[in-house]
């Protein structure tokens, strides 16, 4: 699955994030691969969502999520 | 001896620039960097009678020279000899910090690294060992809680007594180098190395965090649950919007404007009289005395009593920013934004486009991509600003007596739905190739430092005083000018150049009801400033004291309906002059900025004649249609 598929309370484990425009960006925020990340809230209309990452809060548009490769851990 | 120069680098909402005011108080200058459109602060400070200077580099997560930015920082700390270059890291958020602190070291930039906010960190359960940490990365590390003149003096010893070059990176961080090295050698493609790199990097941060830092219990935080309320969901909306009302009320009821009222007395009336009688006394020739009184002080003064609400208004939006609720809106707006072909993070100079223009397109540097910014550039000057309320406001107090508050508020909205469409259209036509993101840190709510805040908001209303004492200035001499003379010296207002200009001006404006030379003159005063809009009205039609302020809009609008004015507009060539004003070109002020900020007359003049074209294609078909319904 996908982080776009994320939803809510789910805790995820980043295997590989796709090649895009974004993602040295996405890397550099912390979402490298092996990262466990946790899907917090999404705005309404359920997106953008809201994730934690690394002691910190990202917000990021489903769109951009899909290009991040998970697998469910939580 | 020498001054010691000292740069502060390190990621946003660290509290970097908290930690400069407090070291430099207000002996700051703030300018541009060379080329580019980003803030240049530079402060100085006096320490065991050293001097000291410090830059404050912008806040970046990384220095891939990506953005301008991080171009900033990385050419900054590698041309420049610097005594002392301060990491500032957000101890409760160390994890992603470290990233741009391993990236420095790469570069071979000693660095004093900055624990920040470690309160914050100590009630979240992150301890953090600083020898631990100093022996982890060979660098000489330093504890602080933000906003404290301990914190601050402390920070002052150590520049002036610690020597970087005593420091070298620890075993570790050397062999990370090594290997970083050994990827770029690697014949992998660009995006792979990166890739590698950034890991590496990542990996070196988990060693060392798990040599120094202890994480007990990190349970759900304040932040969390406050998050639950104003982010969350389709509850957070109207939150925001309580808050907005409130931000509006404070500005245009409470606070704001009680404040604008007692300066526009002031100026007005109290200051008006007394430099009419001074100047009279002392014999200065009539005209003299019309100059500096009608002019002068009618003009600046019209803007000067804007002041006060300019700066309520930024004021409010920047404790907003301190505590770290912007961000929450960008997230709970974007939604909406997007659709409307903008971004959430456009929301927050947006708003300052209802005090006024300027700030508000500089407001757009906080974009990140281009098409975000260049769209959010070009749509905001069609928000009603401080400067177009008093139109707005006298003329639905004439025309529409009943309903004037709905005719405000229609105006405020055909603003915003006008900006909505522009995004759109720009949105799918010239910048169609071009990708948004968003992406954006959620930090932690804090009761933000009132010290930063204020700098802050005098840092973005200042431009507006400035404006006042330049721009202004002039327009309002010229003005006086173009309204007291012709050709052949003094004459009548409706003799004047200004009278003829306005004349040309008003021919465009025939299948629109308001084809008076008097309004001609209006709009054109209205290109130096809207604030001169109402008062050229006033002149114009021979009520010489119409205040420009909206707040006495009823009582100007009792005045001019003794005037001509009155009888030269119907209501419905009023709403569809309304609608012009609103929509038309922006001041010379936000044509300098947008220049400046789009980068080139090229975005100067394409704003300045799309947004005259659109003012008077709809304020034409306000007035046809109108018409056809019979009005």
């Amino acid at each position: 699955m996908t982080l776009k598929e994320g939803k809510t309370g789910m805790t995820l484990k980043i295997k590989q994030i796709d090649d895009s425009s974004l993602k040295e960006r996405l890397m550099t925020m912390g979402l490298t691969p092996g990262t466990k990340v946790k899907v917090l809230r999404a705005a309404p209309l359920g997106d953008p969502i809201a994730i934690s990452v690394r002691s910190y809060n990202l917000a990021l548009r489903r769109a951009d999520a899909e290009n991040v490769t998970v697998e469910q851990v939580g | 001896m020498a001054t010691i120069a000292v740069a502060l680098t390190g990621n946003p909402n660290t509290g970097k620039s908290t930690i400069f005011n407090e070291l430099t108080g207000a002996r700051q200058k703030i300018g541009n960097w060379p080329g580019v459109t980003v803030d240049k602060k530079v402060g100085y400070a006096r320490h065991q009678d050293r001097a000291i200077s410090i830059v404050d580099l912008p806040g970046t997560y990384s220095i891939n020279a990506r953005s301008p930015e991080e171009k900033i920082v990385i050419d900054y700390l590698m041309n420049n000899k610097l005594d002392l270059v301060m990491d500032v890291v957000d101890s409760s958020n160390i994890e992603r910090n470290l990233f741009l602190t391993v990236q420095l070291l790469e570069k071979g930039i000693p660095l004093l690294i900055d624990l920040n906010m470690a309160d914050d960190a100590e009630r979240r359960g992150i301890k953090i060992d600083c020898r631990k940490l100093e022996d982890a990365l060979g660098m000489p590390v330093v504890q602080t809680v933000g906003r404290s003149s301990k914190s601050a003096r402390k920070l002052l010893d150590i520049f002036t007594s610690t020597v970087m070059s005593n420091y070298e990176p620890s075993q570790l961080v050397k062999d990370h180098i090594i290997k970083v090295q050994e990827i770029e050698a690697s014949g992998k493609t660009e995006s792979e190395k990166q890739e590698e790199i950034i890991e590496a990097r990542y990996a070196l941060i988990d060693t060392v965090i798990a040599q120094a830092v202890t994480m007990s219990n990190v349970g759900q935080t304040k932040s969390e649950k406050i998050d639950r309320f104003l982010a969350n969901g389709v509850l957070a909306l109207p939150i925001f919007l309580a808050i907005m009302y409130g931000v509006f009320m404070i500005t245009f009821e409470w606070i704001g404007q009680p404040i604008a009222d007692a300066l526009d007395s002031l100026i007005n009336e109290d200051f008006l009289d007394f430099a009419t009688d001074a100047l009279t006394d002392a014999g200065v020739a009539e005209w003299l005395v019309s100059l500096v009184c009608d002019g002068i002080i009618g003009g600046v003064g019209a803007v000067l009593t804007f002041v006060p609400l300019i700066f309520v208004l930024f004021f409010c939006l920047s404790f907003l920013d301190g505590t770290g609720y912007m961000a929450r809106i960008a997230f709970i707006m974007d939604p909406i934004m997007r659709r409307c072909g903008l971004t959430g993070k456009g929301i927050m100079p947006l708003m300052m486009g209802f005090g006024c223009g300027v700030p508000a397109i500089m407001g757009a540097r906080a974009l990140d991509s281009e098409k975000d910014r260049m769209v959010s550039i070009l749509v905001t000057p069609f928000l009603t600003c401080g400067a177009k309320l008093p139109i707005m406001a006298l003329f639905a107090a004439m025309f529409f007596p009943d309903n004037a508050a709905n005719v405000v508020f229609a105006m405020y909205i055909s603003g915003v739905i006008m900006a909505i469409i522009a995004a759109k259209g720009l949105g799918s036509s010239i910048f169609k190739d071009k990708g948004s993101t968003f992406l954006l840190e959620l930090p932690p709510y804090r009761m933000p430092d009132m010290k930063s805040v204020l700098l802050e908001t005098w840092d973005k209303g200042k431009g507006y005083l400035v404006k006042a004492g330049t721009i202004i200035f002039a327009a309002s001499v010229l003005l006086w000018v173009l309204s007291n003379y012709n050709f052949d010296g003094p004459c009548e207002i409706d003799e004047s150049i200004l009278a003829v200009l306005g004349g040309w001006m008003s021919n465009l404006f025939v299948f629109h009801g308001f084809a008076t030379w008097e309004s001609g003159a209006a709009l054109l005063s209205g290109i130096m400033a809207k604030e001169t809009v109402v008062a050229t009205i006033g002149v114009l039609y021979g009520a010489a004291d119409v205040s420009t302020e909206a707040a006495d809009a009823v009582e100007s609008a009792g005045q001019m309906m003794q005037t001509g004015m009155a009888t030269s507009f119907t209501a419905l060539s009023a709403l569809a002059f309304m609608v012009f004003s609103q929509l038309y070109t922006p001041c010379v002020t936000a044509l300098g900025t947008i220049k400046k900020e789009a980068g080139g007359w090229k975005w100067m003049a394409f704003s300045a004649v799309y947004m005259f074209v659109i003012a008077w294609v709809v304020s034409l078909l306000v007035y046809q249609i109108g018409r056809l319904l019979g009005f």
